[in-house]
């Protein structure tokens, strides 16, 4: 008896190599300008085309500026070295004839934003990208993982992917949360739980009624934090939301959809399937969880107290010790003792409509604390930010003191000027907490956004209800 | 006798760091992520931790300001070809460029009790090899490592780690050790079964027809 994951596996195995590992067919790439032009380079060098052109879909994210203008293009980047990488993608999409959705695009965004709202993404669909995050994708019941830039080569000469079979986790979140409690905090709150390193190695399915209550784009943000307890893939399997969701965003025609909805109505694991590992969560008392340190497993509830290093055995005092160091940690000793600096919403974990919508609904008719001295909201795609000004949220967000931008990954990791200053603390929706990840010795707190947005009005966190 | 040359071995210093969950992104941060090339790399491997500024890609290592307590700025530990640290060792993000930065510094092997599994796969594509032994052998490495300059002998066929008179046996798939032996390239492998993958993309085009369809 079968899992999902077995299943999806099953399905798109090509063959075994000699070596024992299997070829996956590889039915949707994502490609973005960072990890893709040494996989260019190779294919070129190697004389080959994309095995199959329609099945890679580009667009520029991590490097764009969210500053930009109508008019702009990606010459008038600034940053000479990330014009030359987003020019480079723009020259390998034109070269090979691979649909991008380019700076320039209204429908551009964050890859895992864009790939599900377009409808490129499908229930069933084996999905890659060079990006730990494509994790994403699994809320729509897909096999979906991040690849390294070898891969992202292989996968576009041959179309599949060589890989080994994960094992089976089940994660069920039981029960209903608290109000002002979102997606976010139950991911969080499960990494706590599991450590970064628990899901290694593993495929986990995310069910339990929790899952079943919440929508798409909630789901969406549970798998993309997969990759933060160290599961490479997460998903859940199809539902009538999910066709819903596909049904709203497809191009497909109308014959052909109910088609393949019936084929995914029939996505599941089977009653009887083996997973190597169970968990179950009661999510009913959970609290909004917020980062202290520098792994997203180093977290707490928001008005829990910093861990201490004497509260910890021998062998992990110095991992907390050097995480409390790096966050300049000293005496205080709760969450809501730090005064943040800075405050972003976006990233391919929270940029999405209703992640915007919950923001606002917390800034409506307050202002930016006084401390903070920047609070940008970075909506994750062309298609979020026209939806949400058509909502007036930009409006509450910028009458309150944000500043309202273009899509793009933006402050998430901060390769386009969109950066911390050393020793900035920031309020994060984003997913890694990790030491320089948002701008040299920046400081990241990773929460949700209705948390991020009570810290921007209040300037420290708190209790948003 | 095998030896370096002939990739059946690796020998060389040890360095080391005492910490788990070492990132893709303290392996290199993003800002060198923005280089379109494969290599070159190696100055800014844990670039945070090597360097008292911050840096950016082009600015190269006598420009900056080295972080002299850090032990891959420290003689002989400079010239590690083998790097032990803990537990989740490439977590995060899926860049290649964490392997480059490793591989162009030096080092060939990496020895922890745990791996980021999309670290783990690209390793073997570039020619460094992940050991992954128990979190005790961890501990007992550590020890030895931190009393004295050690040098370590990797047998790869073996699949042992030779450290004087002691012998550490690991476990790694033969087609990955293989890998690393023969740098075998991964596209020419798989196109030699291109007319499995036409066949299998045929009927993949008759039985789920929607996927083959863009706008």
């Amino acid at each position: 008896m079968k899992t999902l994951y077995d299943k999806l596996w099953e399905e798109h195995h090509v063959t075994q190599l000699d070596s024992g590992e299997s070829l996956l067919y590889i039915d949707r790439h994502y490609l973005h300008e960072v990890t893709s032009p040494q996989a260019f380079e190779g294919l070129s060098k190697k004389n080959l085309k994309p095995w199959r052109l329609k099945a890679n879909i580009a667009t520029p994210d991590h490097n764009v500026p969210t500053t930009r203008g109508d008019d702009f293009d990606s010459e008038k980047i600034k940053d000479e070295i990330s014009k030359i990488q987003v020019v480079e993608l723009d020259k390998n999409c034109n070269t090979y004839g691979i649909k991008q959705f380019d700076i320039k695009s209204t429908k551009q965004g964050i890859v895992h934003v864009i790939g599900p709202e377009l409808g490129y993404t499908l229930p069933g669909m084996t999905i890659v990208c060079g990006d730990s995050h494509t994790s994403t994708h699994g809320a729509l019941g897909c096999l979906a993982m991040g690849i390294g830039t070898s891969e992202v080569e292989h996968v576009l000469a041959t179309q599949c992917l060589k890989a080994s079979k994960l094992k089976n986790m089940r994660v069920k979140f039981e029960g209903t949360p608290p109000e002002n409690v979102s997606s976010k905090d139950i991911v969080l709150y499960f990494i706590g739980q599991i450590g970064t390193a628990g899901g290694t190695g593993y495929a986990i399915e995310f069910a339990g009624s929790y899952i079943e209550q919440i929508s798409i784009e909630s789901r969406m943000t549970i798998c993309n934090m997969a990759i933060e307890a160290g599961a490479k893939v997460g998903l859940v399997a199809p539902d009538d939301k999910t066709i819903m969701y596909v049904r709203k965003k497809s191009f497909l025609d109308k014959e052909l959809l109910l088609k393949a909805e019936d084929h995914w109505s029939g996505l599941k694991s089977d009653e009887d399937a083996f997973f190597d590992k169970e968990v179950t969560i009661d999510i009913s008392k959970i609290k909004p969880q917020v980062t202290w340190g520098t792994s997203p497993e180093m977290v707490v509830n928001f008005d829990d107290d910093i861990p201490k290093i004497s509260d910890y055995s021998e062998q992990n005092k110095k991992n907390i010790e050097l995480a409390r160091h790096y966050m300049g940690i000293k005496d205080e000793s709760k969450l809501s003792d730090l005064v943040f600096d800075k405050v972003f919403i976006g990233s391919c974990t929270n940029s999405r409509i209703e992640d915007l919508r919950q923001a606002a609904g917390i800034v409506k008719g307050k202002f930016v604390a006084k401390n903070i001295s920047e609070a940008i909201v970075v909506p994750g795609s062309g298609m979020v930010k026209e939806q949400a000004e058509q909502e007036g949220l930009d409006k509450i967000f910028t009458e309150a003191g944000f500043i309202w931008r273009a899509p793009g990954c933006s402050m998430c990791l901060g390769m386009n000027p969109d950066q911390l200053k050393p020793y900035e603390r920031c309020a994060s929706t984003s997913n890694r907490n990790f030491e320089g990840r948002q701008g040299y010795l920046g400081r990241t707190h990773l929460m949700s956004p209705i948390m991020a947005a009570f810290t921007a009005i209040n300037g420290t966190v708190g209790d948003p209800l | 006798m095998k030896s370096n040359s002939d990739g059946l071995m690796i020998d060389g210093i040890v360095g080391y760091i005492d910490r788990d969950n070492i990132d893709t992104d303290q392996i290199i941060p993003t800002e060198y992520l923005k280089s379109i090339k494969k290599f070159g790399f190696e100055d800014y491997l844990f670039d945070g931790w090597r360097y008292h500024d911050d840096g950016r890609l082009g600015v190269k290592k006598e420009e900056r300001e080295v972080n002299k307590d850090f032990i891959l700025n420290i003689s002989p530990y400079n010239k590690s070809k083998i790097l032990l640290a803990k537990d989740n060792f490439g977590c995060g993000s899926s860049r290649e460029h964490a392997v480059w930065a490793l591989r162009d510094f030096g080092i060939k092997a990496v020895i922890a009790s745990s791996f980021g599994d999309i670290f783990y796969n690209n390793c073997f594509k570039n020619g460094v090899l992940p050991i992954q032994l128990q979190k005790n052998q961890i501990e007992e490495l550590f020890k030895t490592v931190e009393d004295e300059i050690v040098e370590f002998s990797i047998d790869l066929q073996e699949r042992i780690i030779i450290n004087g008179d002691k012998e550490i046996s690991f476990d790694v798939e033969d087609h990955l050790i293989d890998r690393i032996i023969y740098g075998l390239d991964d596209v020419d492998i798989t196109l030699k079964e291109k007319d499995k993958i036409y066949n299998f993309e045929k009927n993949r085009k008759e039985t789920r027809p929607w996927i083959f369809i863009n706008e």
